[in-house]
């Protein structure tokens, strides 16, 4: 067999591995420097390679399936290592590495301050070697030709997103010493497991039902009408449990805006551009079989329009700028969610190569600003002007005790300090808030569109949850940008070194133009996808005329409104939020996230401490050990020995009734010391297992 | 007139040298006087070796010895092997501990040969006294071993608990041997499934001995409700026995139950299969559920290894059913290697990190590891991984196996059980894991050659062999009965 | 079936007619001049009441488990040794190897002191 393009396949994961390999072993002599180039070149090449099976794929529409090892195989279950290369994988490959070869560029200018801020310059390192770990697990997930493999890169991403979330886990959020990342880490896991289970349940199922969990044998032509409609809703609706999960839906979306915890260029890589869609990916893979089922599809879609407002309404009333940016993330994946969930496929897979871009732009541009704020309240060495005013000294600073550069009430009038930034955020605002020509309102709109088609009710949730997109972002930019400095910090503020500036550019460009891979009358990306997916599953939507006017009316609407709530007068710092004042209780239900996390605290895991420490200390100790000890055996054995003494005893012999209370006491907490009855305890455990045992044997 | 066969002392030459090489230790250690401290250790270690190299010779033998009341099959070499390879590293953590905490006395040695030698003969038991006897010459020096801290209260407590529940635990064995023998006439276990098969009077004698059996050899392995003893006793016991004996008493117990349940009562065991599903399930919730509230590292690792138990018995549970047994087999074996492996290794930080009088157990000892100690932390959160049962390690292969026979066997709710378990498990395993990295602490580690390459050797195998998972599982599964 | 109980429930009632038959007789013609001590509580001369956890030296533990030891391999000699004729060669040489282990452990003893009283 000649060697074809396709063989190249495996490099996918192997190139970031190797890159933090080689961080591992000589990262210490070469520097930051050598650090941010090595981990970049290795995400770089992963995406050349990702070009080069774009290449391949133009001749091959159909794909290939990459062998690589023998995995698994026990008699009938076969599992390997085959990486799948087709137009919706690729799709997947081309984002995760080229968004993520930007912000690896990014973040080797970014984490140059962070880890100084943060005072530990040697986790510099320990950074991109994660880092390029998640670009393998990713690869991994994407490229998996079966549900185990895809399974272990969900694992594998999880697994970066933990140790990234808590990369400063000796830290709280604002820099102080505490356990608030840590916190926000375990969080995040804990809800991943959560949905891991429901994955792992759909997986069981799928084998049980169709006897395998390679794509082709389940996802092939025709293979699901063997199976029963109920099995299938069954699947489905596990990997719902597994997509909320990953995918940040709700009931389970709580750990996102926690994870904001972590340095700015993962909120970008992981939980805004890349691992967030996996769950959206996993419903478009498994897009055969959530269109079997109808009811399927209606749960996927409810999930996530419903996500998709929820969320927006707590993006309003938010007043970090990273926290905005998540609950929007939030809410933008419910969007998607519903897409695939109406059988947009296609609709929802362009929203997420959209929404990666402005939204890692966002991210990128709110890392930015923080780090100019953050730079103007207390410079480090050699950004001049200040070189007196040393780390150690802020302390004592004059007028904050704790400053948070992350909050837009410090903020303000950005707009002509840091004017790069200011414009390509603007850029990704207005991509995001669905304002034409920007790559967001092609994409929201054929969600919308095919929301209008599909159900009513879906259509005008998610019109809500858009108008008040916009209406958030213009909160935003205005808070941020315009109007006049509200701290001395954000007078001060610094421009960011190039090596930052140039992906924000890069994916400026791109949310400016993205739209045009789907772009209405052509469909380049409905083709492309059909491929793969097939023509059952894949429709181009009619570029509806109503619902874009409608969207965009309404989006210049909320911005509108924005305007005139922040922006037409100037807002002090300390000033409770206009928006207060107009909403009352309904504001502080939003600024509050509605109390999920407190009601989650009290029905769930307070109880389950509770029954814990229960079945541990009351069940296991105080009763086991201490009550049916003392009351039960001790106590019995006591009142025979009490028995056998006074009445007995003591009517045979007279004249030694003193010595013999003090040698019954005696004798019992002897009988404590050498816990002697523990044993009994536990033998009359194993003996009431025999007896259990013995009498179901007989009785049955 | 009983014919005597050379060829048995052959087949049998690797327990023989072993117990005969215990014998002679125990003259060196009353005859030689003022040994050097390593020739003791030296000497176990020669012996070990050369039985695991005797052992090995044997692989590809199909035949019985003394008329049957032994096997020698491929099954007997791979439990061979597998103990033998364990006692090794057991011996190799234990050294510096021994010194350290000023137990270094010879007996320690001996008993541990005795011992093994009783794992061993436990493998290859093919009649229901040999079980028996070999379960009593296994559990007898772990009686004492546990007890070994001799002044200690809390390791003479140990050892008195563990001798007087395994006493009790013994006669329940030896009455389930009696009723077997009273319903088949038997206690080979080869005729004992003829007899089975052929019907016997009362059947009820036939259930109630099983049962019995049952209770006696899940005793050994900490299956619940026969656990109670496992935490206080791998509390109390010097760390290396326990180390030893976690791994050690288990295989031994599930060797034996492997090779009487399947040899002889298939034809029983859709009545035994209700009873295994339940105890393998109380097992699991028991052991994860109590193990969330543990705040010492031994008493948090006794639940954890019952809690493992409890994954292997699930396994069992469809022992009986047709081309069934063998992937039973092999799926128990090779998650007994799994936990040996990872257990070892944890166990071995466990004993770095104690110091005298009980100190340096607690779970707090273990914040800050991860700063001061990377490798060490690192090593040790490969292990939760892999008790948990997270790719890439070897952990995650063998619940997966498990939880195939358990499905191809047709017991969901038993599965989901497993899994909601496991899930529970990532909570205490992950606590660790979060003390360890994220938590201040300055944590006293005593390094020494051995317990360091003992740690090391066991992560990298944890990862390593999780991309060799499938010819290892096949090689377990070659692991077959003499019979079959 | 039962009858070859018969023997057993004989001796049964044999001996518990004459415990009874002892006592009854010496109550009725034995002298009765009761003092403290003797109306005390008979238990082979040890005080009936104390602690429970009195310490008793070791060493009669040891003795106890030796004595049990040496008891049990007679135990086994005496079969063995009634059916000596019939296990020939192999018996007396399984007897030998069975009686290694025992020896060895009593050197062991021996060497560590075990016999010594003092």
């Amino acid at each position: 067999m000649q060697f074809e393009l396709f063989d190249l396949a495996p490099l996918l994961v192997i190139l970031p591995v190797i890159g933090l390999l080689v961080n591992i072993l000589i990262g210490d002599r070469v520097g930051e420097r050598g650090i941010g180039w090595i981990a970049s070149l290795a995400a770089g090449l992963t995406f050349v390679v990702s070009l080069l099976l774009f290449f391949a794929l133009q001749g091959h529409h159909e794909g290939a399936t990459v062998p690589f090892l023998e995995w698994i195989r026990i008699g009938e279950f076969n599992v390997g290592w085959n990486f799948r290369v087709d137009t919706l994988s690729n799709t997947m490959m081309l984002v995760v590495s080229g968004v993520g070869t930007l912000i690896h560029i990014y973040a080797a200018g970014y984490m140059h301050y962070d880890v100084r801020y943060k005072g530990d310059p040697h986790s510099y390192k320990r950074f991109f070697i994660y880092l390029n770990l998640f670009i393998a697990a990713m690869m991994i997930l994407v490229s998996a030709d079966n549900y185990l493999m895809l399974f272990v890169g969900w694992e594998g991403v999880g697994l970066c997103s933990f140790l990234l979330i808590g990369f400063w886990f000796t830290k709280n959020p604002d820099g102080t010493d505490g356990h608030s990342n840590s916190n926000a880490a375990k969080k995040a896991f804990i809800a991943n497991r959560v949905g891991d289970f429901g994955f792992l349940m759909g997986m069981f199922t799928m084998f049980w039902a169709f006897g395998s969990l390679n794509f082709g044998d389940v996802l092939g032509h025709g293979a699901v009408e063997h199976v029963s409609e109920g099995t299938i809703l069954a699947i489905t609706l596990f990997f719902l449990l597994g997509v909320a999960g990953k995918s940040a839906q709700i009931p389970l979306y709580v750990w996102l805006p926690d994870a904001m915890a972590g340095p700015t260029p993962v909120s970008a890589l992981i939980h805004a551009a890349t691992m967030v869609t996996a769950g959206v990916y996993l419903v478009a893979r498994s897009a055969p079989l959530f269109h079997a089922s109808h009811t399927a599809e209606l749960f996927v879609m409810f999930t996530g329009a419903g996500t998709a407002l929820f969320a927006a309404t707590i993006a309003v009333a938010q007043n970090d700028i990273k926290k905005v940016l998540a609950y929007s993330t939030v809410s933008q994946l419910g969007f998607m969610v519903a897409a695939v969930g109406m059988g947009a496929f296609v609709a929802g897979m362009f929203h997420l190569v959209t929404h990666a871009f402005f939204k890692a732009l966002l991210f990128l541009g709110s890392g930015s600003v923080i780090l100019a704020v953050e730079r103007g309240h207390h410079p480090l060495e050699g950004d001049g002007g200040h070189d007196d005013h040393h780390e150690d000294e802020h302390h004592d600073d004059d007028h904050h005790e704790v400053f948070d550069p992350q909050d837009m009430r410090n903020m303000g009038g950005l707009r002509k300090i840091i004017p790069t930034t200011y414009r390509v955020y603007l850029i990704g605002s207005l991509a995001l808030a669905g304002i034409p020509i920007f790559a967001g309102f092609f994409s929201k709109d054929e969600i919308l569109a095919d929301a209008f088609l599909e159900s009513q009710p879906v259509y005008w949730i998610l019109t809500v949850a858009a108008f008040l997109t916009a209406f958030y972002m213009g909160r935003q930019v205005l808070m941020v940008f315009f109007g006049k400095p509200r701290t001395h910090a954000a007078e001060e503020a610094k421009e960011s070194p190039p090596s930052m500036t140039i992906p924000l550019m890069i994916l400026a460009f791109l949310s400016i133009f993205g739209g045009l891979i789907n772009i209405p009358v052509i469909h380049p990306l409905t083709d492309w996808i059909e491929h793969t997916l097939g023509h059952d599953l894949v429709h181009a939507t009619k570029f509806n005329w109503q619902v874009a006017i409608v969207s965009t009316l309404l989006a210049l609407i909320a911005i509108g409104i924005s305007w005139l709530i922040y922006g037409r007068k100037e807002i002090d710092a300390s000033q409770p939020d206009p928006l207060q004042r107009a909403l009352g209780p309904i504001f502080i239900g939003m600024r509050n996230k509605w109390y999920v996390d407190e009601i989650y605290g009290f029905l769930i895991i307070r109880p389950y401490e509770r029954l814990s420490s229960f079945l541990a200390h009351q069940v296991d100790w105080t009763f086991w050990h201490d009550w049916f000890h003392d009351s039960g055996i001790a106590a019995g054995f006591r009142g025979l020995a009490n028995f056998l003494a006074n009445p007995v005893d003591l009517g045979v012999i007279d004249g030694i009734a003193n010595g013999l209370a003090r040698a019954t006491k005696g004798s019992a907490s002897a009988l404590r010391l050498l816990q002697t009855g523990f044993v009994r305890n536990y033998a009359l455990m194993v003996f009431l297992g025999v007896v259990a045992i013995l009498s179901f044997l007989i009785f049955r | 007139m009983i014919e005597f066969n050379p060829l048995d002392l052959l087949n049998t030459l690797p327990i023989l040298v072993l117990v005969s090489w215990a014998c002679a230790l125990l003259m060196v250690n009353v005859f030689v006087p003022r040994q050097g401290k390593g020739l003791m250790v030296l000497l176990t270690a020669l012996g070990l070796a050369v039985t695991l190299i005797l052992s090995i010779f044997q692989a590809g033998t199909q035949t019985e010895a003394f008329k049957g009341m032994l096997a020698i099959d491929d099954f007997t070499v791979y439990m061979n092997v597998f103990i033998l390879a364990s006692s090794l590293v057991a011996l190799a953590i234990s050294h510096d501990y021994m010194q350290r905490m000023g137990l270094a006395r010879g007996e320690y040695y001996v008993l541990m040969l005795f011992s093994v030698a009783g794992m061993m003969l436990m493998a290859s038991a093919a009649d229901l006294i040999v079980v028996f006897l070999a379960l009593e010459l296994l559990s007898i020096p772990l009686y004492v071993l546990s007890a070994f801290a001799r002044p200690q209260v809390e390791s003479e407590e140990a050892g008195l608990k563990y001798f007087l529940l395994g006493a009790f635990a013994s006669g329940f064995l030896v009455y389930g041997i009696a009723l077997v023998y009273g319903a088949t006439g038997q206690t080979n276990l080869i005729q004992i499934f003829a007899a089975a098969e052929a019907g016997v009077e009362t059947p009820a004698f036939l259930l109630v001995g099983a049962g019995l059996i049952l209770v006696g050899l899940g005793f050994k392995v900490a299956a619940a409700p026969f656990h109670m003893w496992t935490p206080d006793v791998y509390q109390g016991a010097p760390t290396t026995v326990t180390a030893f004996m976690a791994v050690g008493a288990k295989a031994g117990g599930f060797a034996a139950l492997l090779r009487v349940f399947i040899a002889a009562f298939p034809a029983i065991s859709v009545d035994l299969a209700p009873v295994l599903a339940a105890v393998a399930a109380a097992t699991l919730v028991i052991g994860n559920v109590v193990a969330v509230a543990q705040s010492n590292i031994k008493r948090l690792f006794a639940y954890s290894s019952i809690s493992h138990a409890g994954f292997i018995l699930m396994a069992f549970v469809a022992f009986g059913q047709d081309g069934l047994f063998e992937d039973t087999i092999a799926s128990v074996l090779f998650y007994l290697v799994t936990f040996a492996i990872a257990s070892f290794g944890s166990w071995a930080i466990v004993i770095m990190l104690e110091r005298k009088e009980g100190r340096g157990l607690d779970l707090q000892d273990y914040a800050g590891l991860g700063r001061k100690y990377p490798a060490l932390a690192l090593a040790m959160a490969v292990f939760m991984f892999s008790f948990t049962g997270v790719p890439p390690t070897l952990g995650f292969a063998a619940k997966l196996f498990v939880f195939r026979v358990v499905i191809e066997g047709g017991y969901y709710w038993l599965a989901i059980v497993g899994v909601v378990t496991s899930v529970v498990s990532a909570y205490y395993y992950l606590r660790l894991i979060i003390i360890m990295y994220m938590q201040d602490g300055d944590p006293q580690v005593r390094g020494e050659t051995w317990l360091n390459l003992a740690t090391a050797a066991t992560a990298v195998a944890t990862v390593l062999l999780f991309f060799f998972s499938t010819p290892l599982f096949e090689w377990a599964a070659e692991a077959g009965f003499l019979w079959f | 079936m039962l009858t070859g109980y018969i023997p057993i429930a004989i001796l049964l009632i044999l001996s518990v007619g004459l415990g009874v038959l002892v006592i009854v007789l010496g109550g009725l013609f034995g002298p009765k001049r009761p003092s403290k001590r003797k109306s005390a509580a008979y238990e082979s001369g040890m005080q009936p009441i104390g602690p429970g956890t009195r310490r008793l030296p070791v060493r009669f533990y040891m003795v106890a488990v030796l004595f049990i030891l040496f008891d049990i391999e007679v135990l086994f000699f005496l079969p063995w040794a009634v059916a000596f004729r019939d296990l020939g060669l192999y018996g007396l040489i399984a007897m030998i190897v069975f009686n290694i282990p025992i020896i060895v452990g009593f050197i062991y003893e021996w060497k560590k002191g075990a016999l010594e009283w003092e």
